[in-house]
């Protein structure tokens, strides 16, 4: 800028970080097999609580069912009930301050609810009377089917949906994995009556954890679910995810978009999962290379280069298997560059060490964020529920900023050599294939889909 | 030794009494002019700082469209003290979070960190504050990332900037309000440090700005960190605000786009509401959008989206970027729908024109008031129970209010809201009054 620069003054020191109190988690299991988590935390006078039931579609064809079936499932769970219809379900729950939504995933059928904290029984209730006698009214399914297939042709219209369904595909194949969404023909065959056949079967208890975070104590929330879901008792057994197939990269997968003005570049594979001896070692290494803001390949393609607005290399955690997806929308003509220099840092990062400096700054984010994501009610409450699916407790928050501490600069290098070498990673570029074709086959392989 | 906190918010209430918040709220201004909020709460070892300067997208000048949020962007290039992507790496490098946004009226910037780093937090504000420090190159650099922003945001994107970009320069007439805030690319491509530096002078100084620290925090430790980067920060003039006002509408204003990328069409209705200033006359038109379309058993959902089915979305909110409480005049009412091929545009604004009408001549039951506001009121407390969820809603009300303390007080004037003055509220939400942008799928014929 124009104006003389005023002398650079010393940056403060940062002292140790006090360390985060854990609340205590209570627990029970109730007598229809349900796991309830109960943690009680001050502040405002609400309530959170996530339900997960596993909900895992079979591979195949009766997996490309289940997976249109669960998705209407989703969407008319709160439709009606033997005693209240949709408007009057969702009048109830708006009464008591509350919100309740449903979804589905390749994995669980998912509940989320917030209350006003005098209205959790209430929110219980109405909970029990969906989950015991949610009745699909057919014109309510029928409605919302439509809806479904056009909201389905609006999220398809996104370029970052169009890479995700080719990229999960090319990785996981007919897994449920592989296909997330139904097609609009496979929506257009669900009937009520195969909602309520599938709801019958497995929205049960057994195997699913319900978490309630808010400013009550632990037993009376505890008492609260037993005398609202106690009566929840169907019968079934938990559904896991099978397991996913061991895929190879293969050639990069290019999908046109005729005029994009950006391409945009989705790359993934297989990661560690939480439970994983290496994982901590890979997060860092993952941090280093492209994991947040302070990373290479950010510095690199957007604060050096400008080729892209958004690049992360985010990490998911689906029972099944966990990925890492590097995402970037790149402008047109900066397609090739951007891929040229992205394979650079994936390779530079899976082949010669990271700096001591690099990974205790990326060490520091790790454990710092820990005590950000549970500093709201809302935020513990999802934390502890993720947790809880994947088999762990809160006492993971203590252990695995231990677990970074332990990651040394070797660690990280063979964590990144087996995890994020550039020749593992599946690509998926979705862009004007008339302007980015030519310059990416100077590159790679490319398969046109 | 300073005394311990207090407990941040009260517990649960008894039965029957209304549910709020009591945050403490401590305030002073610095002779520089800066004006700071504290609020302690020691719940969890988390802090966070936020910076508001009361500028925003309608004082851009005419020819440098999407300015501001450049220059939001230059913010994080350099400093007194910092290099390029230092700021990035104190924060993350010692476990915070951090960003910044630009909205119609303000722009913020904020950090949440471990509550060991609140000075360093504080330092990295003050610091850029005090000075930007931005080069040919980085603003070279900036301007190809927020291309890329809007083209990730808006050009490569069905319903990209609809309705937020696309519906002010149909409802407004003035630069001021009608302008797209995210920038037309041959003006942001002809920024100049020069504006740059003109832009900070004029509108970055320390009395144009309020600062406010949440979370776990004493009091007089951060008092003094505040008096010790802050206070050297010279001052500079402020700018006057000026008035923003236009003429209301007074017949109704349509247009049409067309969105290649888009497989569905879509229509925006706007109606000018009251100054926001004015919280009595403003509440009511907030929680009619709440009526209107919060939920299952919101009016028009309930009418299009389960009886009719002649939509597939809607939603309804006050202020062009969805938050009721930032926005200041002028400034509308918008309703978005979604709606099916099948369903012609003419039929979707005669069935929300006849649930206003039935609002407006019908009244509102108690009930669906209360249902309403009891909703509204656990979603704001859900907001603000995280740390930056409250020191931005304490800095903004700070900003345009001068009372952080409206924090606590919203769930109390909300509740204060009358069904009378809801139906009043609706029966201004005419035809004559109102705008209309429709989207259609595919290219322009």
């Amino acid at each position: 800028m124009t104006a003389p620069a005023p002398t650079a003054r010393p940056v403060p020191a940062v002292g140790k970080p006090r360390p985060l109190k854990l609340p205590s988690v209570a627990e029970r299991r109730l007598d229809n097999g349900l796991r309830v988590l109960a943690v009680r935390r001050p502040g405002v006078p609400l309530a959170e609580l996530r339900l997960r039931i596993p909900f895992a579609a079979p591979t195949g064809k009766t997996g490309r069912v289940h997976t249109a079936q669960a998705a209407l499932l989703g969407d008319t769970l709160l439709s009606g009930t033997a005693s209240r219809d949709a408007a009057q379900l969702a009048a109830d729950v708006q009464a008591l301050g509350g919100q309740l939504s449903a979804s589905t995933d390749a994995d669980r059928l998912g509940f989320g609810g917030s209350v006003l904290v005098d209205g959790l029984p209430g929110l219980l209730e109405l909970l029990a009377d969906v989950l015991t006698g949610a009745s699909y009214p057919k014109r309510e399914v029928v409605g919302e089917r439509d809806r479904f297939v056009q909201e389905l042709a609006i999220y398809r219209s996104q370029a970052s949906v169009i890479a995700r369904e080719a990229l999960l595909h090319r990785l996981y194949g007919d897994h449920p994995y592989g296909r997330e969404l139904p097609t609009a023909e496979q929506v257009e065959q669900v009937k009520a009556s195969g909602l309520r056949a599938l709801h019958a079967k497995r929205v049960v208890p057994a195997g699913s954890i319900l978490t309630v975070v808010g400013d009550l104590t632990p037993a009376r929330m505890l008492g609260l679910v037993e005398q609202a879901l106690g009566g929840w008792t169907a019968t079934g057994s938990a559904h896991d995810t099978p397991p996913v197939p061991a895929t190879t990269a293969g050639p990069a997968l290019l999908l046109d978009r005729p005029g994009a003005v950006q391409t945009t570049l989705r790359m993934a594979a297989s990661a560690p999962s939480r439970a994983s001896a290496d994982y901590a070692a890979f997060t860092l290494a993952n941090l280093v290379f492209g994991g947040y803001f302070s990373s290479r390949w950010v510095a690199n393609i957007r604060e050096d280069k400008g080729y892209t607005y958004s690049p992360h290399a985010q990490v998911e955690h689906p029972p099944a298997g966990s990925r890492i997806t590097v995402s970037a929308d790149v402008s047109t003509p900066t397609t090739a560059a951007a891929l040229l220099e992205t394979v650079y840092e994936l390779g530079r990062v899976a082949t010669t060490p990271v700096s001591q400096g690099e990974l205790d700054q990326a060490r520091r984010y790790a454990v710092g964020t820990l005590a950000l994501g549970t500093s709201s009610q809302a935020g513990l409450a999802s934390t502890l529920s993720q947790l809880a699916g994947a088999g762990l407790g809160l006492d993971y928050l203590r252990d695995y900023p231990q677990q970074l501490a332990a990651v040394t600069v070797d660690s990280a290098l063979e964590a990144a050599a087996r995890y994020l070498a550039p020749n593992r990673l599946t690509t998926v570029l979705v862009g004007d294939v008339s302007e980015i074709e030519a310059p990416l086959r100077t590159l790679v392989d490319l398969q046109l889909g | 030794m300073p005394p311990p906190a207090k407990t941040a918010a009260r517990r649960a209430p008894a039965k029957g009494r209304a549910p709020t918040s009591d945050y403490r709220v401590e305030r002073f201004t610095l002779d520089n002019g800066l004006r700071v909020v504290l609020s302690p709460d020691p719940s969890s070892p988390v802090v966070a700082v936020a910076v508001y300067y009361d500028v925003g997208m309608r004082s851009e000048p005419e020819g440098r469209t999407g300015f501001a949020h450049l220059f939001e962007h230059l913010m994080f290039q350099g400093s007194a003290s910092l290099g390029k992507t230092e700021h990035f790496t104190h924060v993350q490098g010692n476990g915070g979070t951090l960003n910044g946004s630009t909205h119609v009226d303000y722009t913020n910037y904020y950090e949440v960190m471990p509550s060991a780093a609140t000075e360093l937090a504080l330092f990295l504000e003050a610091d850029r504050m005090r000075s930007v420090a931005v080069t040919q190159d980085n603003l070279d650099n900036q301007i190809a990332v927020v291309q890329n922003e809007i083209r990730v945001n808006v050009l490569n994107r069905p319903y990209g900037g609809f309705p937020w970009l696309l519906v002010p320069p149909v409802l407004f007439g003035d630069f001021a309000n009608s302008h797209n805030g995210y920038g037309d690319f041959i003006d942001l491509e002809s920024s100049t440090l020069e504006d740059a530096q003109g832009f900070f002078d004029r509108y970055y100084a320390p009395g144009n700005a309020v600062l406010t620290v949440v979370g776990d925090l004493d009091v007089a430790q951060v008092t003094a960190w505040v008096h010790q980067h802050f206070g050297d920060i010279p001052a500079r003039p402020v700018p006057e605000r000026p008035s923003f006002a236009e003429p209301l509408p007074t017949e109704e204003r349509r247009a049409t786009v067309h969105d290649r990328l888009a497989p569905a069409p879509a229509v925006a209705m706007a109606w000018r509401v009251p100054d926001p200033q004015d919280l009595t006359t403003y509440l009511p038109y907030v929680v009619l959008a709440e009526v209107l379309t919060d939920g299952d058993a919101s009016r028009l959902q309930e009418r299009m989206l389960l009886q009719d089915r002649s939509a597939t979305h809607i939603s309804g909110y006050l202020g062009l970027l969805g938050d009721p409480l930032d926005a200041r005049d002028p400034t509308p009412l918008l309703l978005e729908v979604h709606h099916p091929e099948q369903t012609p545009v003419e039929a979707v604004l005669a069935t929300v024109d006849e649930e206003i009408e039935r609002l407006a001549t019908g009244g509102l039951p108690q009930a669906e008031l209360d249902r309403t506001v009891a909703r509204m009121t656990s979603r704001y407390l859900r907001e603000i129970d995280s740390v930056l969820g409250r020191a931005t809603t304490m800095a903004v009300f700070e900003q345009q209010r001068d009372r952080a303390e409206l924090v606590n007080e919203l769930p109390g004037l909300l509740r204060q809201v009358t069904a009378e003055a809801v139906q009043a509220a609706a029966a201004t939400l005419t035809k004559d009054a109102r705008t209309v942008l429709e989207l259609r799928p595919g290219g322009a014929a």
